[in-house]
């Protein structure tokens, strides 16, 4: 596999209590970048001890399935550590995603960040 | 290596490598848009393609990059037709456990199919299932049957 440069995928802020993750990548599909998305997301949660997470979806204009199963792992990793994940500004074509595989009723989906932050 | 034959087709043959992938993706969207498919259902299309290209490199050919996967694609008029063809040993798509049913909601894997054939309007497993033909009819819904079958309508 052709070697790709190890780069930060996720932009992470804080406001209040709460971390809010927007994507670099317009389009998670990439097996190597997705699995850096999901060591980055989780090290939030295992190493840095984050307990409110807000995955902010605006960038997004593609996602894999691959990538629906780190959301999911994140999401079971921040429940375990009684935390709450919440996900928002997501595009109609993905939500659609979501609605497929059920997922949507599975993860707290907010219509935009403000409403989001309300939401913890 | 892509080799476009007669009438449009083309069989590109590729190692098992993700990132050679994209580069038919993006072939394919290319005429996709010369035959003014609609964003929605290139979109469709190219979240299909990604999960049937992944699937034949990571589990068919174990990302062996010596094991290649073989792709029959054309785009004519309002249908788009494509082949893969992995070197693995296939596997029965019904052994795949239902994504949607609750006990399975919280695993990390498994819905690529659901999205393969929701998104597209043929999804057919060859056996022994290292083969898959995927069918996008403009205007028409996907056509929810069983994922095994012996026919590829645009061949």
């Amino acid at each position: 596999m052709s070697a790709q440069p190890r780069r930060r995928r996720l932009e992470v802020e804080d406001i209040g209590e709460v971390t809010v993750v927007n994507f670099t990548d317009k389009k998670i599909l990439d097996e190597q970048n997705i699995q850096v998305i999901g060591e980055q997301l989780f090290s939030l949660v295992d190493e840095l001890g984050r307990r409110k997470l807000l995955l902010n979806f605006s960038n997004v204009e593609y996602l894999s399935s691959a990538a629906l199963g780190k959301f999911i792992t994140l999401n079971k990793k921040v429940k375990g550590a009684s935390g709450k994940l919440i996900l928002c500004s997501i595009d109609p074509q993905i939500y659609e995603v979501f609605e497929i595989t059920k997922l949507d009723k599975l993860f707290n989906i907010q219509k935009d960040e403000q409403a989001a932050l309300q939401a913890f | 290596m892509r080799q476009p034959s007669k009438e449009g087709s083309y069989e590109v043959v590729i190692a098992s490598d993700p990132l050679e992938t994209r580069r038919v993706q993006d072939h394919i969207e290319v005429l996709l848009r010369s035959n003014r498919f609609e964003d929605r259902e290139i979109f469709s299309i190219r979240l299909a393609l990604e999960e049937a290209l992944v699937n034949a490199i990571k589990h068919g050919n174990q990302m062996d990059r010596a094991k290649k996967v073989t792709i029959n694609y054309h785009v004519r008029g309002d249908r788009f037709d494509i082949l893969i063809k992995d070197e693995g040993k296939g596997f029965d798509p019904e052994d795949v456990p239902d994504p949607m049913a609750v006990e399975n909601l919280e695993r990390p894997c498994g819905r690529g199919l659901l999205l393969m054939k929701h998104y597209m309007t043929e999804v057919v497993f060859h056996p022994p299932g290292n083969r898959l033909a995927m069918s996008k009819i403009r205007g028409k819904p996907a056509l929810n049957g069983p994922l095994n079958g012996h026919h590829f309508t645009g061949k």
